[in-house]
Formats: C-alpha cells, sequence, structure tokens
C-alpha cells in the first residue's frame, strides 16, 4: 500500500500538486461543492475551499408575514431535518408570544424528535456515510484494505452475527447489502413513530406554537412503543457494526485518526425540553437551558466553556468575507439589548439584514452562499469557527462533560454518556457507554451518531411512560391559546439532527419585521470569514492525509469524502470546495467512471 | 440500452424499453424533501423498483444525489453530461425545486449544477433543463415547488423563481409525447410519488397508456378528491360541531384547515404505511399541494374566509341533526330488554313442539 504515515510537518518528497474538485457532491442533502489542492507525492490535501451554490431567501421573503406562520414556512428550509426547523420557530415563537406549551404537548414533540434522531441518523449513516466504508467502494480505494478485513474477525460478531469485517462491509453495499436495506425498513418504521407524533414527515402538519395538535389517546403511545421495540435489536446491532468498522480502520490504516481532524471546537445548543422546567422566558433561559435531557454547551479543546444558553446567545456572530452578501452594519438595528439588559451586538442575527449580492465564484474573493457564523468567545477575545460534528458529536461530548442529565435511561457521568436500552426481541438490556474520544476526527463523529440513535430511543423510553402517566391521570391538553403581541422578540434554541440550530424573531406591528434561522450547516460547511478564519470542512479537510491507493489518475478522494461526510452536510442551509490561486499544477477534475450505474 | 436518433419536435419517440434511466435534479429551489420523501415510500419502495423486483419494469438506473452510490462530481455527472450531448437515451428527467430566475442575477447564480467543463463556471439548474427537457422521454415535477413554485416562489422572494410548466410552457411535450407529468406536495406524499413514477415506467415499458393528468398535470387518480372529502373529521363538519382550538378532535375548519377547497388524499390515504396525515390527526391543511400555495393560503392559521359562511350555514342544520342522532346513538347503546338472566325466554322465540 502507498499510504504512509502521515506527516502533517515538513513534507518529504518534491511536492506534486494538483487541482481536484468534486461538485456536487453527493449522497448529503443539498448543493455542496469541494475544491482541493492535493500534494500526490506525499499524499496529502494542502487547500480546500467548500462552497454552496443555492440561494432561496427565506429570511428575505419572511418579512411582514404574520408570525404564527414562520413553524410552517421555515420548515420547509431542509427535507431531511424541517421538523427541527418547525420546532425551534415554535419555541421562539413561545417566547415572543409569552406561552408555554402544557407538559404533555412538550412530551409529544420530544417523541417527534426523537424519531427524528433515529430516522435520520440512521438513513443518513446506513445509506449515504457507509457506501464509503462499504465493500464495493474499498475494492476501489483500498484493495490490500479489504483484502485484511476478509481475514479480520469482528470482536462484535456476538451481537451482529457478522463474521468478518470483510462481510460486514458487504452488508452496507447499497440497494444489495442486507444492513443497507434493513436501514432503509428502519427509516420508515421511526418515520411512522415521527408521523405519530407530528403528522407526517419531514414537514410537521400537527406542531403549532402554543403546542401540538396530536390527540394524546392511549393508542398515540401503545402504537409509537410497538414500533420503537421492533427497532430496538437494530439500534443495539448497529452500535457493534459501527464500533468495529471504525476500530478496524484505526489498526489497518495508521493514521487514520488524521481524516477530517481538526481542533474540539464543539457547539451544541441542547435539545429535548424539560417540561417541568421551561417556561420559555428568556429570563429564566439559563435554568430550563440546563435541564433539557441533551446540555447545551460549548466545548474549547475539551474544556466546556459554558453551559448558559443566554451566554451562548448573546456570543453568536454572522460574519461575512467569502458570501455573496452585502454587509449589513449600516442598517437600522432590530435589537440592542436582550431583556436581561445585555447589549445585543450588530452582528448578532437578530440584528442581521440579509442582503443578497450574486456574484461570479471568485476564491480568492466571495465564492459561497453561506455565511461564517462564528461564536465570539469574550474570555480569548477570539471568533470561534465552532462546529456540530455533525451534531451527535458535540450532544455527547457536551452532555458527557456537564454531568447534568440524570435519568433512568441516559446518565452523564462527567466523561462519558450512559445508555441503557431495555430487552429487544434477539437481545438483553443493555447498557453502552459513550466515551470522550482523543480526537475530533471523522471516524469519531460518525461513531458518534450511531450512539446518538440509542440516546434517541432510550429517552424516547421515559418519554412514552411520561407520555402514558398523564393521559392515565387525565391531563389530556397539549395545547395553550395565544394572542400574537404587536411587539416581541424572541429566540429558539434546538439541537436540529446535525447540530446547532437557532431562530431570532423579531416582531414589529404584529408582523415578522426580522426573521433569521441558523442550521448547523452554516456553522459547518461556511467559507473563510472576514478574519480569514476557514470553515469547519475546510479546516478538517486542509493538512489531511491520503490514504487512497489510487493515484491521480483515478483518483476517487474518498479519504476527503468521507471527512466531508462525516459532518452530515445539509446544504439547503449550504457549500462548494475549491482551488486556491497559488502555482499551476496540472488542473484535474475527479474522473469519470462511466455513465450507467445504478 | 436502447439508443435512438433525436426525434423531430413534437414527434413521439415510441415506447416499450427495456431499460431507462432517471436523471433527477434537485437543485431547483429545493429542500431536497420530496427525494427523502420518496426513501419513505413502500407502494412500491424505491430499492424494489431499483433492484428490479416490480414485474413489467424496465432496468432502472436512478442518478439521484443523495442516494448515489458514487462519491459526487465528475462521475456522478456523467450521466447527466452524456444526455445533454444527446448520448444517453431513453431518459426519465425529474426535477425536483422550483426554477429561479436567472435573468435578474447579474454576474452571479441564484442555483447551480457542477461546473461547465471548459470554463469552470457554475452551470444553473435552467442551463441543464434548456438542455435535458428537449430530449427527455418523459419530464416529472417532483414537490409543489416544481410543479407550481411553491414556497420559495412567495410572495417577496428574491430569486423570482417559478415551477417547470412555468419555465418551459404548460405546453410542453417531452420526446415521448407526455406533458409535464406532475407530482404536487409539499413533501410529495411516498407513495403518490412511486405510484406515478411506476405509471411512467410502465408506459415506458409499452404496457400502459400515459397517465391520466388534470388540467394542472396533475395525476388524476390521486388528486381528483378534495381533503375534505376524504378527510374522517367531515362527519364533525357536516354535524356543525367545530374545533375551537386545537386540543380538540373535531373539525379544523375554523381555525386554519383548507380542506375543502385543496385537491389531495393525504387524510385518505394516511402519510406512510396508513400512519399520520394532516387535519384527519389534528394538522390543519395549508393547501401545500396546490398552485396557489402557499400566499393564498396564509396566514395558515385563521379561518379560510369561505370557512365562515358555510360553517355558519351548516350549523343551525347540523346542531339539529347532531341531537337527533344524540337521541338514536343512546337508543344504539342500550342492548335489546330480552337479553336477561331471568328464569323465562323473552326473545320471542316461540317452541311450539314444546308443551
Amino acid at each position: 500500500m502507498t499510504a504512509t504515515k502521515p506527516e502533517r510537518t515538513a513534507a518529504k518528497k518534491q511536492p506534486q500538486i494538483m487541482e481536484m474538485s468534486w461538485d456536487p457532491i453527493t449522497r448529503i442533502i443539498g448543493n455542496l461543492g469541494i475544491y482541493t489542492k492535493i500534494d500526490f507525492a506525499n499524499r496529502l490535501v494542502t487547500e480546500c475551499h467548500s462552497t454552496s451554490s443555492l440561494f432561496r431567501g427565506y429570511s428575505v421573503f419572511m418579512k411582514g408575514k404574520d408570525p404564527r406562520d414562520a413553524g410552517f414556512i421555515t420548515s420547509r428550509i431542509c427535507g431531511i431535518c424541517g421538523d427541527n426547523h418547525t420546532t425551534c420557530s415554535v419555541y421562539a415563537q413561545n417566547m415572543a408570544y409569552g406561552i408555554k406549551t402544557p407538559p404533555l404537548g412538550e412530551t409529544i414533540l420530544n417523541l417527534g424528535e426523537a424519531a427524528e434522531y433515529m430516522f435520520d441518523h440512521t438513513i443518513f449513516q446506513d445509506n449515504l456515510v457507509f457506501v464509503d466504508f462499504c465493500e464495493a467502494m474499498v475494492k476501489e480505494t483500498n484493495p490490500s484494505l479489504l483484502a485484511r478485513a476478509e481475514n479480520a474477525e469482528a470482536p462484535g460478531a456476538a451481537v451482529h452475527g457478522y463474521r468478518t469485517i470483510a462481510e460486514i462491509m458487504r452488508a452496507y453495499n447499497p440497494f444489495e447489502g442486507e444492513v443497507y436495506r434493513e436501514a432503509l425498513k428502519v427509516s420508515r418504521t421511526t418515520r411512522e413513530m415521527f408521523c405519530l407524533m407530528e403528522g407526517r414527515h419531514v414537514h410537521p402538519s400537527t406542531v403549532y406554537p402554543g403546542g401540538v395538535g396530536t390527540m394524546p389517546q392511549p393508542t398515540l403511545f401503545t402504537d409509537y412503543l410497538s414500533r420503537l421495540l421492533d427497532i430496538l435489536d437494530f439500534v443495539k446491532k448497529a452500535v457493534a457494526l459501527n464500533n468495529d468498522v471504525f476500530d478496524f480502520f484505526y489498526e489497518a490504516l495508521p493514521g487514520y485518526e488524521e481524516v477530517g481532524r481538526r481542533r474540539v471546537l464543539l457547539g451544541c445548543w441542547g435539545c429535548f425540553q424539560n417540561p417541568e422546567v421551561v417556561d420559555y422566558r428568556y429570563e429564566n433561559m439559563t435554568n430550563w437551558g440546563r435541564a433539557m435531557y441533551v446540555t447545551p454547551g460549548i466545548v474549547v479543546d475539551g474544556q466546556l466553556l459554558t453551559t448558559d444558553l443566554v451566554d451562548i446567545n448573546l456570543g453568536i456572530r454572522i460574519l461575512l468575507g467569502s458570501s455573496y452578501y452585502k454587509d449589513w452594519v449600516n442598517e437600522e438595528p432590530f435589537v440592542t439589548q436582550d431583556p436581561l439588559g445585555n447589549p445585543v451586538d450588530m452582528r448578532h442575527p437578530w440584528n442581521q439584514t440579509t442582503l443578497p449580492e450574486p456574484g461570479k465564484r471568485d476564491f480568492g474573493d466571495r465564492y459561497s452562499w453561506v455565511m461564517s457564523p462564528r461564536w465570539f468567545d469574550r474570555n480569548s477575545g477570539q471568533h470561534l469557527a465552532l462546529d456540530t460534528g455533525g451534531g451527535p458529536f458535540a450532544r455527547l461530548y457536551t452532555t458527557a462533560l456537564a454531568g447534568l442529565v440524570d435519568t433512568p435511561y441516559v446518565k452523564s457521568t462527567g466523561r462519558s454518556v450512559q445508555i441503557s436500552l431495555p430487552k429487544s426481541r434477539t437481545l438483553p438490556e443493555m447498557t453502552l457507554e459513550w466515551t470522550i474520544p482523543q480526537w475530533s476526527n471523522a471516524l469519531e463523529r460518525n461513531r458518534a451518531r450511531v450512539y446518538f440513535v440509542a440516546y434517541a430511543a432510550a429517552m424516547a423510553v421515559q418519554f412514552i411512560e411520561e407520555g402514558l402517566a398523564r393521559v392515565r391521570a387525565g391531563d389530556t391538553r397539549v395545547f395553550t391559546e395565544f394572542k400574537v403581541p404587536d411587539e416581541a422578540i424572541g429566540c429558539g434554541f434546538h439541537e436540529a439532527v446535525r447540530g446547532v440550530l437557532s431562530h431570532h424573531l423579531v416582531i414589529r406591528d404584529g408582523k415578522i419585521a426580522n426573521y433569521h434561522p441558523y442550521p448547523p450547516t452554516p456553522w459547518n460547511g461556511s467559507p473563510r470569514d472576514s478574519y480569514g478564519t476557514p470553515g469547519p470542512y475546510e479546516d478538517a479537510v486542509q493538512d489531511m492525509p491520503i490514504f487512497e491507493e489510487n493515484g491521480p489518475e483515478n483518483f476517487k478522494g474518498v479519504d476527503i469524502m468521507r471527512a466531508v461526510r462525516s459532518f452530515d452536510p445539509c446544504l439547503p442551509c449550504g457549500v462548494h470546495m475549491y482551488v486556491g490561486q497559488g502555482r499551476t499544477i496540472e488542473k484535474l477534475h475527479s474522473p469519470m467512471w462511466g455513465a450507467g450505474h445504478a | 440500452m436502447t439508443t435512438a436518433k433525436s426525434p423531430q419536435a413534437g414527434q413521439s419517440q415510441p415506447h416499450g424499453f427495456d431499460e431507462i434511466h432517471i436523471l433527477w435534479i434537485s437543485e431547483g429551489m429545493s429542500c431536497d424533501g420530496d427525494t427523502v420523501a420518496v426513501t419513505a415510500a413502500a407502494q412500491p419502495a424505491i430499492e424494489d423498483v431499483v433492484t428490479g423486483l416490480v414485474p413489467g419494469l424496465p432496468t432502472v438506473h436512478l442518478h439521484n444525489k443523495v442516494l448515489s452510490p458514487t462519491v459526487g462530481g465528475e462521475e456522478f455527472l456523467a450521466p447527466f453530461r452524456a444526455a445533454a450531448r444527446g448520448e444517453l437515451t431513453p431518459f426519465i428527467l425529474v426535477i425536483e425545486g422550483s426554477i429561479p430566475n436567472e435573468k435578474i442575477n447579474g454576474d452571479g447564480y441564484w442555483t447551480s449544477f457542477g461546473n461547465h467543463p471548459n470554463t469552470g463556471e457554475p452551470l444553473t439548474l435552467n442551463w441543464w433543463i434548456d438542455n435535458l427537457a428537449p430530449k427527455a422521454w418523459a419530464v416529472v415535477a417532483a414537490g409543489t415547488c416544481a410543479t407550481y413554485g411553491g414556497i420559495h416562489a412567495m410572495a417577496g422572494n428574491p430569486t423570482g423563481c417559478m415551477g417547470l410548466a412555468d419555465y418551459l410552457g404548460s405546453d410542453f411535450r417531452s420526446t415521448g409525447g407526455l406533458p409535464i407529468v406532475n407530482v404536487p406536495g409539499c413533501p410529495v406524499q411516498p407513495d403518490n410519488f412511486m405510484e406515478t413514477l411506476t405509471w411512467v415506467l410502465y408506459h415506458a415499458a409499452g404496457s400502459a397508456p400515459p397517465p391520466p393528468l388534470d388540467e394542472m398535470l396533475r395525476p388524476q387518480w390521486l388528486f381528483g378528491k378534495t381533503v375534505h372529502e376524504g378527510c374522517d373529521r367531515a362527519g364533525y363538519y357536516e354535524q356543525g360541531d367545530f374545533a375551537k382550538d386545537y386540543n380538540s378532535p373535531k373539525c379544523q375548519v375554523k381555525i386554519g384547515c383548507w380542506g375543502p377547497v385543496v385537491n389531495c388524499n393525504v387524510p385518505k390515504r394516511g402519510w406512510m404505511g396508513g400512519i399520520g396525515g394532516c387535519p384527519n390527526v389534528g394538522g390543519i391543511c395549508i393547501a401545500c399541494t396546490m398552485p396557489g400555495f402557499p400566499d393564498k393560503f396564509m396566514p395558515f392559521m385563521d379561518m379560510p374566509p369561505g370557512g365562515s359562511l358555510s360553517s355558519a350555514i351548516v350549523k343551525p342544520y347540523g346542531a339539529f341533526i347532531r341531537r337527533m342522532r344524540g337521541i338514536t346513538n343512546s337508543t344504539a347503546n342500550t342492548e335489546p330488554r330480552w337479553r336477561h338472566n331471568r328464569e323465562e325466554l323473552t326473545s320471542g322465540y316461540n317452541p311450539r313442539w314444546r308443551p
């Protein structure tokens, strides 16, 4: 095999640099292009730009509309996690209208969102990400690795039943592999669970500010529970399958931990409201944020900087630098102080005005429709390019460190998260433990994803119990009446499947004066900001070693794709990667492999 | 693969293909929600079509970004480029997302799909439609955005986007002689789309006539009825019994449901596997399948103007009928008096051979 140990410092050989681009990136949601320079002599990516080529303008066309429409409209931002937007919008509206969802309504929303995580992470991991780890792909990119996998015993065989790593890889072959097909079925069962709670997928029909329209009959919870029990075997096996494959990669390809690696700079905005604590008042946001069943927080180099949603909110800055927009600094601010009297920055989403300016793509200047969200750290004075690690990685990391979540099914230990799943058809009760890993890299982002499916399933068991207990006690209210005020502000914080999601709302004269949703992908897929700081995809891919055995002529770029996909890109929230202006270099687009492949 | 000479405009290419490509572009003003919805279908499932499990269909080569086994880039674009050069036939072009107005964007682009091989400049969605639609054996619009413009074509939008028939003309005919096949929905109901696609594929195989479409180019058997006609809360409507807020299992027409005037089958069919829906499960119909969506239905949570008149008219009749039915219902809830444990038979049976 040609792959050597990564040399992150001085390159040994005379560089042989080529431009390689992948546009569009497949097996993600939305439009993303990745443009790189690769040094094939030293098998290293030397430069990377990421860009999104789609602009639709939600914050533009929502102005002047009825605020109650916001949840319905913003759901359409995304075709795989739209319900996260509806939920987040409802949180922001609840704050603005000064209302609180009845507890059973919260429980129903928690169950819906838990099903969304289970659905989305399963289909993305097994049907999109794992194609990069399947036999067909490994055969084309690393034949000697596949040969080794044929003889590598799978440590988790007792749980999942596959004897060797190569057998597991075959089970993920698209449309033909056993796990691939099973995952599609599970993604349907979990979507049925979602539809029970939120009406339909992915744009919910029964979710409103003030609550839900879902009828809380015992049948509702029984139908959900029976489907949850149906998939528990699959969830337990998935964790074992993923661990086996990723551990094999570390062992068989020394240095693979560098693929997609960047500093630990993580954001998590929290999810699963605790109905006993949440009142949606900004003044109490610190408390009800910490009561969430996934703890919000910001982690820098392994240290938890904050778990306070007010701190998190005030630190958000939207930078430009490489995006097709005119700056808004000379526009009128909407919110100069938060409800606690803290000053609100002009670059904060509450004060943003979106001024689109389409232009030519120029990687030295402006090259993306994505803006550059950053988090301003008051202590260091830096604008941190936080990522979400695809969502689950940051969620598990902050929850593990914070030590606040303590439920019968999920417990934070301060260094790990323990997830208990009840007995299922073929497998006994199990406690899975996700421990904070050494690196923030592609494999650990992927591994966290499968653990979070277990996390969501475990929390769902608790939510079912809570829901049934309320219904049995005769408490069946799910919706609170409200009036839209003439003047108000609101903010919603929620973990979308892919990570941090915020909605900032300003109401004037009873209409939307400003509305800015910030999903996870603008954070992850952002271009270089006004300080020149690359976005997380760019940062994770730049200086990354290449382990693929192919030379430039038939290079597929699978390691780069694994790095990018580990973030679970979802570009209706936006991205493109590029080649710099240095010396040229032989031009080469990613090669063609014939036309027809089902 | 069948190769055919490029046909004259207006002259339809024969069908009866053994193999067909599906070139699916979701780079419109879209959220990819229709692609995602299609993976929820079970009647038939996408994998059953792709792996040839459904009898009588041509072999299908699906080229869809989300499900593509390729790593992306040129490997993924190859069949699209070949088709644009006229070297890949026959193919069905599926468009997801609305079509922006690229005449108003200066030097830039609202959305692109790959780059021009020579200049490296982004190729717009509109370029692809201009080059692929005239060569496509059939053209299918997936979702309300691609069919009629949808949410991204809302009043005040910056991109000036539109539906496929607005862009190509409603008299457009594919090389297979078909008009654009519109499958609206935000997102498309999973089985609705797969059922329509399989009809088109049966037609491609030569075993079915063209799918019957209405004047808005929707499949008639799916969109011929209204939400209300298939809604199991319509009984409340008839009895003049309306929900006052979202806590109620009653008819939602006074709290925002547009079901009585919307062409859609979701309450009848369920969302997936018969589960879920909209007004049948407490979610007001916001008319997401309709050409007038969303502007003609906002604010969504207000009563539709027509609803106040019809609900007022139905009220006295409904209240009376509900009372009458209440009386009959309590009769129906009482068992006949001959069901008892006394030492006599009072059912009316007469054992005339016994003394």
